[in-house]
């Protein structure tokens, strides 16, 4: 089972990887941000896997629940900030 | 041992969701259909992901805590990736349509 979870974890490391193609290379800015919260989502997924190798889950577990609030607030107040118009970017 | 098979089949669905996410972020022509993929496959592969995890810990503590995590990511992901598409909608961005004649696209990839 532990050698199982590590290689989900390092699957779900190369789909991050992916998305951040879409961050550096995106068409549009809202692609890089939607593209962002998938790599925030991801990242915390692979938080609690990395803390069920390490056999010490409920320390990673609040770090990723910080990590997804974090997520959460970032893309919404970018979200409202490009919604009143914001930069030309 | 039923538990841990239980958990395998939820955690390899989600992953593929999160695939299927992945995927979809990288080769769909649109902003919007981007915004599908996001919205929904990352959100279900997501709470199969963390619901087989759960399965796999037990009755403890960091299992309520999972649990708060997957309810958190059911209900802010759909949110967060609606505030982006109704931004995008709202400074003039128009969804991709397909010309009749199949020739050339219109209003895809331009920044």
């Amino acid at each position: 089972m532990n050698s199982f979870l590590l290689g989900i974890t390092i699957f779900i490391a190369v789909l991050t990887a992916i998305a951040l193609y879409r961050v550096a290379m995106g068409k549009t800015i809202f692609d890089r941000i939607i593209a962002a919260g998938l790599v925030g989502t991801n990242g915390f997924i692979i938080l609690i896997l990395i803390g069920f190798l390490f056999e010490r889950v409920n320390m990673f577990i609040d770090i990723a629940i910080a990590y997804a609030l974090l997520n959460f607030v970032v893309v919404i107040v970018l979200g409202k900030y490009f919604d009143r118009g914001g930069e030309r970017l | 041992m039923v538990g841990t098979v239980i958990a395998i089949v939820l955690i390899v669905a989600g992953v593929f969701f999160l695939m299927v996410s992945a995927l979809g972020l990288l080769r769909l022509p649109d902003f919007y259909a981007r915004t599908h993929a996001v919205g929904k496959s990352e959100t279900l592969g997501s709470i199969l992901v963390l619901g087989g995890l759960a399965v796999y810990n037990g009755w403890e503590l960091g299992t309520v805590k999972i649990l708060l995590i997957l309810f958190f990511v059911l209900i802010a992901n759909p949110t967060a990736t609606h505030a982006i598409a109704r931004a995008a909608l709202r400074t003039g961005r128009q969804p991709w349509t397909r010309q009749k004649t199949g020739q050339k696209t219109k209003g895809a990839e331009q920044s």
